[in-house]
């Protein structure tokens, strides 16, 4: 009952009841009923406690980059490198989101970096469809590389029990596979709005932009740190907070609303109550329900298994509670079933452009006639790249965890 | 005689070169572009279904203006390059549709074909094919380069 109510408030986005206040009085009612112990409760919310604090860290650091002008930037070297022709551009936009994506995680890509690719695409001047696309697409397909590249990686990091670089490692081929893939489709479906002008490229060379080498310094260093975490045994959250602070103060800093708006604290409130709930779920029979589900063990059968049942219930439920869900019952054959599970969530939502089956029923319902994307071409594009990345992409994963 | 000249960023030159060739000199000319809105509006919501978050915007020009801006520098640059009087009108929707309103009181719409530059039926592009199917006026399609001489087609078996 609360999970529904958490979600229905997430989905029908509500004045009067904002999503975060319905997951943290949600969460008050699981445990002022007795639905979980009080214990619980609090075991769930400092097991998220670093989790959030990381995405939190990351948010700003996104930010950062973007003040920084490292966005902008992108902007013209995508449009520099594209010489003028469509296709170029493409593989430009794939190279730039791909990047964004896997270091500054997706919402960079969706929030910050797509409507840049929109500006570029205009700009040429070329039809920006495929460009767009790209980007909506990659900020889910592209983030599997590493743990901070989506919430729910941060989420099942743990649980997976790999230190960061070997998670990228692993996740090295199938994040290139599912790039591949998208390539592949988004160049066919696409073809049309990608021929080259007649008589070549029209366009003026557009300046090198200036590259702010500050902020690509600290993401550097950051990543580094990232990298160097297992090492020198300090969990990977203390460089993205060092990143995220360095950034900032080297900067004109920002006012604190407009900080404390980068980190979306209403967010991170929403994920720590929705934890509670999906935890209050789980011990009353959510987690057994699944595990009767999904196989364990770490055959190329068993992973397939986890990664179609969780980009179903990615589709049905929205990935995050779906990771929150699934993470619990597949820990036991970590690391094969939890890296599976990630690219069941992850990719799964490019199957329906509004992420979940609920989401999809309200808009349309809402929004039965106005001028707003065209989900049956989202949802073509989605059946004809989904299905294929989730099965390439994690036999891949079962090609790298037998290789390394 | 009314004639509409639908222009789209990769043929604009090609089809504004054609129609000043082929639309007769008292001809009342209208340039059209048609902004994608379902494109803008993925641009500008490109993960509604993403869980909790309530992103703002990012500081600068919106979708919509930039949009706005670029559509009125192509039929700027259109109008100079068609160097007769002509009316420009930007338009923004569903590109087929508006298409097809713009060219109601129409009395020929010229297009380029948009598609493979091959004599084929994928040569015309979608949204191009559906304006032709539909249109209730006469419509001009030309090639927005030189096409392929007849010996390179590939005929059907029946024709061969």
């Amino acid at each position: 009952m609360a999970l529904a109510a958490c979600l229905t408030a997430a989905v029908a986005r509500w004045r009067w009841a904002p999503d975060w206040a319905v997951a943290v009085a949600a969460a008050a009612i699981v445990v002022a009923s007795g639905a979980l112990s009080f214990h619980g409760a609090r075991s769930a919310v400092s097991a998220l406690g670093p989790t959030v604090g990381f995405l939190a860290a990351l948010l700003v650091l996104a930010d950062g980059c973007r003040r920084a002008g490292v966005f902008d930037a992108l902007g013209g070297l995508m449009a520099s490198g594209s010489h003028g022709r469509p296709r170029r551009l493409l593989g430009m936009v794939f190279l730039a989101a791909a990047g964004t994506t896997a270091v500054l995680s997706l919402d960079a890509t969706i929030v910050l970096l797509t409507p840049i690719v929109f500006a570029t695409a205009a700009r040429l001047p070329t039809n920006p469809r495929p460009h767009v696309y790209a980007g909506c697409h990659l900020a889910n397909s592209a983030s599997l590389l590493l743990p901070v590249s989506n919430l729910t990686n941060l989420l099942a990091f743990t649980a997976c029990g790999l230190s960061f670089t070997r998670f990228a490692a692993v996740m090295a081929l199938p994040w290139l596979v599912a790039i591949g893939i998208e390539w592949l489709v988004l160049t066919r479906v696409f073809a049309d709005d990608l021929r080259e002008a007649p008589g070549g490229a029209h366009a003026a060379p557009p300046a090198e932009p200036r590259l702010p080498r500050l902020a690509l310094g600290v993401v550097g260093l950051t990543l580094a740190g990232f990298a160097l975490s297992s090492i020198v045994g300090i969990a990977p959250v203390w460089f993205a907070a060092a990143g995220a602070v360095t950034l900032t103060v080297a900067q004109r800093p920002p006012s604190l609303a407009d900080l404390l708006g980068a980190a979306e604290p209403t967010f991170l409130v929403f994920v720590l109550g929705l934890g509670v709930v999906v935890e209050a779920a789980g011990v009353h029979g959510l987690s057994s329900v699944v595990r009767s589900l999904l196989p364990t063990g770490a055959s190329l059968p068993a992973l397939l298994a986890v990664a179609a049942v969780s980009a179903v219930l990615a589709n049905l439920v929205n990935n995050l509670p779906a990771t929150l869900i699934v993470v619990a019952v597949v820990s036991a054959s970590a690391p094969g079933g939890v890296l599976a599970m990630l690219i069941g969530v992850n990719v799964g939502p490019n199957l329906t452009y509004v992420g979940s089956l609920a989401t999809l029923l309200w808009r349309r319902i809402i929004h039965a006639h106005d001028e707003e994307v065209d989900v049956a071409q989202f949802l073509k594009l989605g059946a004809l790249t989904v299905p294929v990345t989730l099965v390439a992409a994690t036999a891949s994963l079962w090609l790298a965890l037998q290789v390394l | 005689m009314r004639a509409l000249i639908w222009i789209t960023e990769p043929s604009w030159r090609a089809c504004i070169d054609r129609a000043r060739e082929l639309l007769p000199a008292g001809a009342e000319v209208t340039i059209l572009h048609v902004a994608a809105t379902d494109v803008e509006a993925l641009a500008e919501h490109p993960g509604p279904g993403r869980l909790g978050r309530h992103h703002r915007p990012p500081p600068g020009p919106s979708v919509r203006e930039i949009s706005d801006a670029e559509a009125q520098s192509l039929l700027g640059e259109a109008a100079q390059r068609f160097g007769r009087p002509a009316q420009t009108v930007a338009r923004r929707g569903r590109v087929e549709r508006e298409v097809l309103q713009a060219s109601a009181g129409a009395d020929v719409l010229v297009l380029a074909r948009d598609g493979e530059p091959r004599r084929e039926p994928k040569s015309v592009g979608r949204f191009q094919r559906f304006v032709i199917d539909h249109a209730g006026c006469a419509v001009v399609v030309v090639w927005s380069q030189d096409p392929p001489g007849l010996d390179a087609m590939r005929w059907p078996p029946h024709l061969r």
